[in-house]
């Protein structure tokens, strides 16, 4: 005993054991576990048999299904791109010297700070048929006539989704890329400008390249979430008008749980991992080649 | 029962004698006498959350006589009606937990097999009250037994405006079709517009479509379950629908349950579907607008299609007693109780008429004369059609609901984003897959 404690190799598997088990349980099971039913025809307290592909086929038949894939990527792409955009330049914003700038460093968090769960209440007012403030001040101001319909066209529904989720995205983006410009040197910078660049070129040939890690990593986050979004949707629309908003996880939620389908659920949220997978293998290969971030070209 | 000895029988006899003294089987109209709770006994009851306070505190008044009465603890838990449903089918799946769950609509048509037979407390109550109005037995019926106690269901009527509806020239709510259209287009025209939810609405969106679709003799599925919704009866209930959308406010699509509400409050709508809230809303208000608002506010039954008999849907309650609970005497003691008279009336008006009594006899709770607007939601079981109509109920007609096959079927169609053939076939195409089961 007293020499399988003084083996390094040994100890080393002991103190991994707790995390091991950890993961193994709370992780891998429930993986695992959601992956099988996806195969099953499990109801809700009705354990299910194996099927095989019939749950995902009949999903890729389902109108409503495919409907929910393409929002599902129109809602990623559209809300992650311009976290980004708008994201970076907050970031470089907060990164110069502003006065009150920790004031500001702390306010641009709020909307992250706030629950989704409230602040998809506020929209869900702000967007309101009848009791819009968007549309009451536009009214006043005379420049509509009729008050907008956000949530009750799929595609305003669609968009209004997206700024709500924009608006609660952005702050992650910009406090994580702000980290990160501030591990540039500055020595770089200033070597930049005595070479007489200009400061997109100073943004293109330092800024950009030296953030790359950080932007893969908080980009990658951001689509997660992005994708998996459920909350947002669940309050405002509950994947309404039309399902025109219902996502992946909004619709594999409908299905599996009120409507007893655990099998079906499980499917179509299983049908999510090849692109979730492949958001992270685009980031991890893609964005992070050193050679890249070093200015080569492939 | 050769362990059973002398000092145990009398123990046991004492207990009976004991028990008789505090109203056991005394002619009190407390119901005990015939299940005999077991000793020990402990209760703890499932259900779903007050819509309205006075109905929980008034429950739990209620519960705490029974406690009172027969030292059998009760415990209850509320939680949001819509999440009931899943751990009520998760508890007969696993065969554990509470004892009592009070849900919703066809649940004990998903596990039959879970559940004690309670056809003595049913026919005990149904002797004694005048009788369950049909619908009760659809819902809680299975081979003959009875395998849930009806509780009642949250009323929805058609909530509407008075002096609009008269200068509409209506001196009473239309009771048909071309009536109800006329009016709607009078609301319209009245600049309050009628407005009616086509979101993914869970109460109020499913509710008005089903009596959309049946009025006309449009319905999901036949006697034996075969979809049959792409029908020349549904298209009719569409192209009636097309002609109604077109009175109704902007927004509708997006509309949630509360939507209705606030918009019927703000004066900016003339009809709605609800329950008996936004009235009580009304009455309740400080706000001077609002209150004045109140004499004009009417409520009325659906108008009857052409199939010639009401087809209204409401949310319907169902009381289960699990096979694992150790007390199913206690259990049944506590739900014949809790439908008794002397409690259910009380409950039934401090809930303010927002649940309807399954029971005949109670017709003539002093609730419903006491404000004759109430009126129209005691009639709430009467006028309904449980919601798998007119197929058999369980998984899948939970499912089609759920799924909000209905509601979207007549929002595509009568809002103009699908032709009407195509949105019933979209239909049909998705409960098919749940009947198939």
């Amino acid at each position: 005993m007293q020499k399988l404690f003084n083996n390094r190799h040994f100890l080393g598997l002991l103190f991994m054991l707790p995390a091991g088990v950890l993961l193994l349980v709370f992780l891998t099971y429930p993986l695992g576990l959601g992956t099988w039913l996806g195969f099953t025809d499990a109801k809700i307290g009705r354990s299910g048999q194996w099927i095989g592909l019939d749950n995902f086929k009949y999903l890729v038949g389902d109108a409503v299904a495919r409907l929910s894939l393409f929002n599902t990527l129109f809602y990623t792409v559209v809300a992650s791109v311009i976290k980004f955009a708008l994201g970076l330049w907050l970031a470089t914003l907060l990164n110069r010297n502003l006065p009150f700038k920790s004031f500001f460093r702390a306010i641009v968090l709020l909307p992250f700070i706030v629950p989704t769960a409230l602040s998809a209440i506020a929209f869900w007012w702000l967007y309101d048929a009848q009791f819009s403030i968007l549309s009451w001040t536009l009214t006043k101001m005379g420049l509509i006539n009729q008050y907008i319909d956000f949530l009750g066209d799929p595609w305003n529904a669609r968009l209004s989704l997206i700024a709500a989720n924009i608006w609660r995205g952005v702050p992650f983006v910009a406090i994580c890329l702000l980290a990160g410009l501030q591990t540039i040197s500055p020595s770089l910078y200033e070597a930049a400008a005595l070479d007489g660049a200009t400061p997109w070129q100073r943004f293109r040939y330092v800024t950009l390249p030296l953030l790359t890690p950080i932007i893969a990593v908080v980009m990658t986050f951001s689509v997660l979430f992005t994708f998996t979004d459920f909350q947002l949707i669940y309050v405002i629309t509950r994947g309404g008008p039309l399902n025109a908003t219902h996502l992946m996880a909004t619709l594999s939620f409908q299905r599996a749980i009120p409507g007893g389908s655990l099998g079906e659920g499980a499917a179509l949220a299983t049908l999510m991992i090849p692109f979730l997978l492949a958001a992270i293998l685009f980031s991890y290969y893609g964005l992070q080649r050193r050679a890249w971030q070093q200015g080569a070209k492939d | 029962m050769s362990k059973f000895t002398r000092r145990e029988f009398l123990k046991t006899t004492a207990g009976a004698a004991a028990a008789g003294t505090l109203g056991f089987g005394s002619q009190d109209a407390f119901a005990q006498a015939k299940w005999t709770p077991e000793k020990g006994a402990k209760l703890r009851v499932l259900r779903w959350k007050r819509f309205v306070q006075g109905d929980e505190d008034k429950w739990m008044e209620n519960t705490k006589a029974f406690t009172a009465k027969t030292g059998i603890e009760v415990r209850v838990d509320h939680e949001g009606w819509e999440d009931v449903r899943p751990k009520a089918a998760v508890a007969a799946n696993v065969g554990s937990g509470p004892d009592i769950i009070i849900s919703t609509f066809e649940d004990a048509h998903q596990y039959p097999d879970k559940l004690v037979d309670v056809s003595d407390v049913c026919n005990y109550l149904g002797t004694k009250y005048g009788g369950w109005y049909d619908v009760c037995k659809a819902y809680c019926m299975e081979k003959g037994k009875w395998v849930a106690v009806p509780m009642g269901c949250a009323g929805n009527a058609v909530v509407h405006r008075i002096g609009a509806m008269k200068k509409a020239g209506f001196e009473e709510f239309p009771k048909d079709l071309p009536g109800f259209l006329k009016l709607a287009q009078g609301y319209k025209a009245a600049g309050i517009p009628p407005g009616f939810a086509l979101g993914n609405a869970t109460g109020d969106g499913n509710v008005w479509t089903h009596w959309l679709v049946w009025s006309h003799g449009g319905k999901m599925v036949d006697e034996k379950g075969n979809v049959v919704i792409a029908s020349p009866e549904t298209e009719a209930a569409l192209n009636y629908g097309k002609q109604l959308y077109e009175t109704f406010i902007p927004g509708t699509l997006s509309w949630l349950d509360p939507n209705n509400n606030k918009a019927f409050l703000d004066g900016q709508i003339g009809m709605t579907a609800n329950g008996i809230s936004v009235y009580y809303a009304a009455k309740n208000s400080q706000d001077a607008k609002i209150k004045e608002m109140v004499a004009d506010i009417g409520h009325a039954n659906f108008p009857v299609g052409p199939v010639g008999k009401t087809t209204e849907l409401n949310l319907f309650f169902p009381m289960m007693l699990f096979k694992y609970s150790k007390f199913p005497n206690a259990a049944k003691a506590y739900l014949a109780f809790m439908m008794e008279k002397e409690q259910y009336e009380p409950w039934q008006q401090a809930a303010i008429g927002y649940v309807s009594h399954p029971l005949k006899a109670y017709e003539k709770n002093p609730l419903w004369g006491s404000d004759p607007k109430n009126l129209p939601y005691s009639n709430s079981m009467k006028v309904m059609l449980p919601n798998g109509y007119a197929g058999p109920m369980g998984y899948a007609s939970a499912a089609c609901m759920a799924d909000f096959i209905m509601v979207n079927m007549v929002a595509e169609a009568i809002s103009g984003s699908k032709p009407v053939k195509e949105a019933m076939d979209r239909a049909k195409a998705r409960a098919e897959r749940y009947y198939k089961v």
